[in-house]
């Protein structure tokens, strides 16, 4: 089995700032992690692995300090991992990442089943996974709960719905993209973390995957940010402290002045 | 304090720390309420790599010596000082095979306790031998290519768990101390069962056990080092392992000490946190300044075995777990102390830390046991010198 796992190194989402000025994020300082849901991407990936056998590639597309989430996807469990990397690639919305991923994962050669997150903790667009899908031209199945039943040319995964899940049936190359509820991601292990630290990431450039440079970076992103915001903060409610049963009485009190009770 | 830990030892710390966080602490609570042996967390053990730490390389491990186990180990105790024991209690049983198994022995052995399938027990104690092993009653008696093993072995960790057991037994009872050879005896063996499992004050997550032989009959390729060398296999291991009871008792403590500052921190009386109150400042002080020397202690022993400088370590061994396993106690009963009512309380988690603390002035030789050890070395190297 070739499995490919895509990943995205983001802010770590616990100690985000937004310079007020701006309304952009800040970046400087802030430290960077796998994004959340791709742990569980990768975890599948590896849980794939050891199932079926073969390999698995985890492939990121971002600045060289990228690096470091693919050395810690391969602490998971990951055989290798890819960066493609160029300043040509900035500036790309979906539309773009998601042809630069798949030209980058048709360099890579035949693979059976490719895993993302279900979104990235600082987009929430979820529409790279199924965009690289379509580029690719083969079938996806976003937002997987569990693999029922897998062999090594078809599966028959849960897909997680607000109202309950499908269950559908798909022959490979699929792309699955995973939520949170199907697996536990491992810890590292010694021996993960001494690979990862030793591993040679592979980088590729715009020119090595063949990309058309039209389709890239600003030039291929038909979507332009025009403006970002930060919404009013909420302001706090009234707080009650002191002796719990003077406590008690103001509340209801209050809670009979606006008519709730 | 920075000890100045390589990249690889900072890489176990981490490693441990993940899984004491994430996989003990939710748990630890219902393993002691229950005395159910953690597999588990053993497994969790095994997933991250950490059961081989101290096994070298070439037999699976990851070849960090006794400075590798002495950090697993403090880093889990300070979370569960009892279901780290499936990992320390191994390295207990397996030590003898690492320190005096030929190359055989440790290929056959070795791998699966460094990836953590199986699990080890050391087999020295007996209902009228604790302090003094020379009082044992087990006998192996030679029968052609194989030991006839009788006798019954008591609070063994890990007994009935372990898939691995390193037993000492009398080969010659007319030798005394020089009639006593160890074994590597396999769980199936025909002839080897279990007895009582023991109720304990603390490490009740730990199964300790009575090792019954009846007839069991083993190869005399399982036999470890020579025929009579087994006290001394026992002592070299004792050499080595002390430091792990002191990195159990290190962690507990260190842990104590967490929870006390944190509560301390946070509980008000008299109108402000009660940290504020120098008689606890005082008490929090002395239990970090204990905790610290303890592990600066610990740290250079586990360095120096390390190093093989020395023929023997004796007594840097015992001083260690003299001092580490002393403190756990006083560290773990001020916490208690600090936490007032609640501290006694099961709902907070610093009881079941002094009640874990206290088995480490007791078990691989008691507190007074390990002052023997010091003396007894302070006399004979004054001796050398002088004479």
């Amino acid at each position: 089995m070739n499995i490919i796992v895509c990943i995205k190194q983001v802010p770590n989402t616990t100690d985000v700032q937004i310079d007020k000025e701006t309304g952009r994020l800040k970046r400087e300082g802030v430290e960077s992690i796998i994004n959340p849901f791709d742990e569980f991407a990768v975890e599948e990936a590896v849980k794939l692995k050891e199932k079926l056998g073969g390999k698995v590639t985890a492939i990121t597309m971002g600045p060289p300090q990228a690096d470091s989430a693919l050395r810690e996807a391969i602490s998971r469990g990951a055989d290798e991992g890819i960066l493609v990397s160029d300043r040509a690639f900035g500036g790309a919305d979906t539309l773009a990442t998601s042809y630069a991923l798949s030209c980058a994962i048709k360099q890579i050669g035949a693979y059976d089943v490719i895993f993302c997150g279900k979104q990235a903790t600082d987009g929430d667009t979820a529409q790279v996974g199924p965009a690289i899908a379509e580029q690719l031209g083969i079938s996806h199945v976003a937002y997987i709960k569990k693999i029922e039943d897998i062999n090594d040319k078809s599966a028959k995964v849960q897909r997680l719905m607000e109202d309950g899940y499908d269950v559908i049936e798909t022959k490979f190359p699929v792309l699955f993209t995973v939520v949170k509820e199907i697996n536990t991601p491992r810890i590292a292990s010694l021996k993960g973390k001494m690979a990862a630290k030793k591993a040679v990431i592979k980088t590729l450039d715009a020119s090595n995957i063949g990309a058309d440079i039209q389709k890239i970076g600003l030039n291929g992103s038909p979507t332009q940010v025009m403006k970002i915001f930060t919404p009013p903060q909420r302001a706090g409610g009234e707080k009650f402290s002191g002796d719990p049963q003077q406590v008690a009485a103001s509340i209801v009190q209050k809670l009979s002045e606006i008519g709730i009770i | 304090m920075d000890y100045f830990l390589s990249e690889e030892e900072k890489m176990m710390v981490e490693t441990a720390k993940e899984v004491a966080i994430t996989k003990m602490k939710p748990v630890r609570e219902e393993y002691d309420e229950k005395e159910e042996f953690p597999w588990d967390i053993q497994k969790e053990f095994a997933q991250a790599g950490l059961c081989g730490c101290y096994i070298p390389e070439e037999y699976g491990g990851f070849g960090k010596g006794i400075m590798g186990l002495v950090l697993v180990v403090e880093e889990l105790c300070k979370v569960d000082g009892g279901a780290a024991l499936c990992l320390a209690a191994t390295a207990l049983g397996t030590l003898p095979i690492l320190i005096s198994g030929n190359d055989e022995q440790k290929k056959k052995y070795l791998p699966s306790i460094a990836d953590g399938t199986n699990l080890a027990a050391f087999g020295l104690t007996e209902a009228s031998a604790g302090s003094d092993a020379t009082g044992m009653a087990t006998t192996a008696v030679k029968d052609g290519d194989y030991y006839i093993l009788n006798g019954t072995k008591c609070f063994i960790t890990n007994g009935g768990e372990a898939q691995t057991y390193t037993i000492f037994a009398k080969t010659n009872p007319s030798r005394g101390a020089r009639g006593i050879s160890c074994f590597i005896v396999e769980k199936g063996t025909p002839g080897f069962e279990f007895g009582k499992k023991e109720k304990k004050m603390g490490i009740r997550a730990s199964a300790t056990r009575e090792l019954i032989f009846n007839n069991c009959k083993i190869h005399k390729d399982q036999l470890l080092s020579k025929e009579g060398h087994g006290l001394m296999v026992a002592q070299a291991t004792l050499d080595n392992s002390r430091p792990g009871v002191a990195a159990q008792a290190l962690g507990i403590a260190a842990g104590a000490l967490d929870e006390a500052v944190d509560y301390a921190r946070k509980r008000v009386q008299f109108g402000q946190p009660i940290a504020s109150f120098q008689g606890i400042q005082h008490m929090l002080a002395d239990m970090a300044t204990q905790v610290e020397a303890a592990r600066a202690l610990l740290y250079s022993v586990a360095r120096a075995i390390d190093a093989k400088t020395s023929k023997r370590t004796s007594k840097e061994s015992a001083m260690a777990k003299l001092f580490c396993s002393e403190t756990a106690m006083k560290v773990t009963t001020d916490a208690v102390q600090i936490l007032g009512g609640y501290g006694y309380s099961r709902e907070y988690p610093v009881e079941k830390m002094m009640r874990d603390a206290k088995i480490t002035t007791l078990y691989e030789g008691t507190s007074q046991i390990q002052k023997n050890e010091i003396a007894l070395n302070l006399i004979k190297e004054s001796a050398a010198k002088n004479s």
